[in-house]
């Protein structure tokens, strides 16, 4: 089985976020990058999948900055394969991605049976680029998945909606399937496995290599700023006993009379 | 004027409250609404009262229940034989799957999540948050038409006036196509509540909650109030609670009228997830928790003697 992971690299999410000097992306100089967290997921999906289907490869493909290469070799060090990298700037949009990826899982020659990605990108929160990969490839795809079971070339996967209630869905491979937080439990790299990692393959390609041009952008971004601080609010202390019943009253009235929320 | 269209998802037959947010927004465009399915008239005349010049009703075998492929097919099957500028819609579970694919068959871009929108001419320029909140930028889109936007629920608030339109109601067939992932089974969750993205109120337990079974004195609250119940990452990781409940930049960013945050120290990515509710108050008992610079009114002290003290005070306004 030929098992493809989309991944992106993501600012750690420590991070303090500093728009840049002409406010269209974030400052990223000093930042700690990171596979995206919900990526993690769909790595280790992949080897349970891997695990499971003797002869499988993993191959795990990311479009961004190749500065640093961090999330391509811990998804190689928890075991994956081998790695295609797509040089483009951090702040691509979903659109240009979806259609790199797309690039890149063509011209790697092997046929995909299964492609995993994170559910979305804990950087621009956009949530698009598994089902615009779908879209483009014309495969079936369930996104928001917090089970996975296969027999065969049938899929069971349960996709999360609204107040936890679950949808479960059958469908065949090849499919996308993107993973969400409760699948399973990703592991760590072992210290073997990052030293393997080191000497696993990765191909670099460029956006032109894989048919993408300045052109495919959809979404322009402007204006980049901190949100408002909001004043500093009422403090009250209620360390002691005595002071709780009194602090509680008044705060559930201003909650009432000054805040107008209950 | 832009022409607007606006989809509706509809829950029990009643259409979603975004759908009146984006609509009193929309105020000055020309804008028609689609939904899948039936819609009784009564839903029609709020429309109408919202602005809505049209109303789609949308039909076709195969559209009983959500499916990626189906509603994404027939919304394009609709979308193409009409003349839409934008196609708008509230970002719930739904259209956070679906637009994507619906923008990509027309080739076009997508804004996802808008806390706010306006139009400089006929052209829409967004607002959005990125890194879950830490940063809010600009957003236009360009390319082939028409463009795709969703807009988070409880962003915009309610329309205080509203100008209302003739509402006229158009039914329309469209075909499903070829549904090859499909929706088996549909389990429930345990509780009726509002989803957290949607939720009027929150109240959040995190690390100091000790255990899942001492979420039990915020489910009680939650009750008196009508509020969801929430979790930090700690909580979450800890085993506390599920992770369908976590809030924050690796779980879900919320924007409620009121966000009680209990034993939350206010790590920065749960900060990122909750910074825009309207009113928080956080309950802690180390006084320099970060938290506090979030909150409205913050009470230093122990969650497990201010919980429920503060339902007891919740319970005498509220009867």
């Amino acid at each position: 089985m030929n098992i493809f992971v989309c991944v992106k690299q993501v600012p750690d999410t420590e991070t303090k976020v500093q728009p840049n000097g002409d406010g269209t992306f974030i400052e990223t100089n000093s930042i700690k990058w990171i596979m995206n967290p919900y990526d993690e997921f769909a790595v280790e999906q992949a080897l349970l999948v891997k695990a499971a289907n003797a002869g499988s490869t993993v191959t795990v493909v990311r479009v961004g900055g190749v500065k640093d290469t961090e999330a391509l070799r811990t998804a190689m060090a928890m075991g994956a394969d081998e790695a295609i990298l797509v040089e483009a700037e951090d702040n691509l949009d979903s659109y240009s991605i979806a259609k790199a990826l797309k690039g890149a899982i063509d011209k790697s020659g092997k046929s995909a049976d299964l492609i995993l990605c994170g559910k979305q990108a804990i950087d621009d929160d956009c949530l698009q680029v598994p089902q615009i990969l779908a879209t483009m490839m014309e495969l079936p795809s369930v996104s928001v998945i917090v089970g996975f079971e296969q027999d065969g070339d049938k899929v069971t996967v349960k996709r999360e909606i609204e107040g936890g209630a679950l949808e479960i869905y059958e469908l065949n491979k090849p499919c996308i399937l993107a993973t969400n937080k409760g699948i399973n439990t990703p592991r760590y790299a072992s210290l073997p496995g990052i030293m393997k990692a080191k000497r696993k393959p990765m191909q670099q390609l460029s956006l032109g290599d894989v048919g993408v041009t300045a052109d495919d952008r959809r979404v322009v971004y402007s204006d980049f700023q901190l949100p408002p601080e909001k004043p500093a609010g009422k403090k009250f202390d209620a360390m002691d006993e005595a002071d709780q019943q009194k602090v509680v009253e008044e705060v559930v009235g201003l909650l009432r009379t000054e805040a107008k929320v209950i | 004027m832009a022409n607007v269209l606006v989809f509706s998802e509809t829950h029990k037959g009643n259409i979603k409250p975004v759908t009146l947010e984006i609509l009193g927004k929309l105020e000055g465009q020309t804008v028609d609404v689609a939904v899948i399915g039936d819609l009784d008239d009564a839903q029609v005349k709020v429309l109408a009262e919202h602005g809505a010049a049209k109303v789609h009703k949308l039909k076709g075998d195969n559209l009983d229940k959500y499916s990626p492929e189906g509603y994404s097919n027939a919304l394009h099957g609709f979308i193409s034989s009409q003349s839409y500028d934008y196609v708008m819609t509230g970002a719930t579970s739904l259209a956070k799957d679906m637009f994507p694919r619906l923008a990509t068959k027309f080739d076009a871009g997508m804004a996802s999540d808008c806390v706010n929108f306006l139009f400089e001419g006929d052209e829409f320029a967004g607002t959005r948050p990125l890194f879950a909140g830490k940063c809010l930028a600009k957003v236009n889109l360009q390319g082939p038409k028409p463009h795709f936007i969703t807009v988070r629920p409880n962003a915009l608030g309610l329309p205080e006036s509203t100008t209302a339109a003739s509402g006229e109601v158009n039914e329309a067939n469209v075909e499903a196509g070829e549904i090859r992932a499909a929706i088996k089974e549909i389990i429930a969750s345990a509780s009726e509540k509002v989803d957290l993205t949607e939720a009027n109120i929150i109240i959040s337990g995190g690390r100091a909650m000790k255990n899942s079974e001492n979420f039990s004195i915020l489910d009680e609250m939650a009750e008196v109030i009508g509020a969801t119940v929430g979790a930090s990452r700690a909580a979450v990781d800890s085993g506390y609670a599920s992770p369908d409940m976590q809030v924050g930049q690796t779980g879900k960013t919320v924007s409620p009228s009121l966000y009680i945050a209990c034993g939350i120290s206010g790590a920065i990515q749960h900060l990122a997830g909750m910074r825009t509710s309207k009113v928080i108050v956080a309950i802690n008992t180390d006084p320099d928790a970060p938290i506090f610079t979030k909150a409205d009114y913050g009470i230093v002290g122990d969650l497990f003697k201010i919980v429920p003290i503060m339902k007891e005070e919740f319970k005498k306004i509220l009867s």
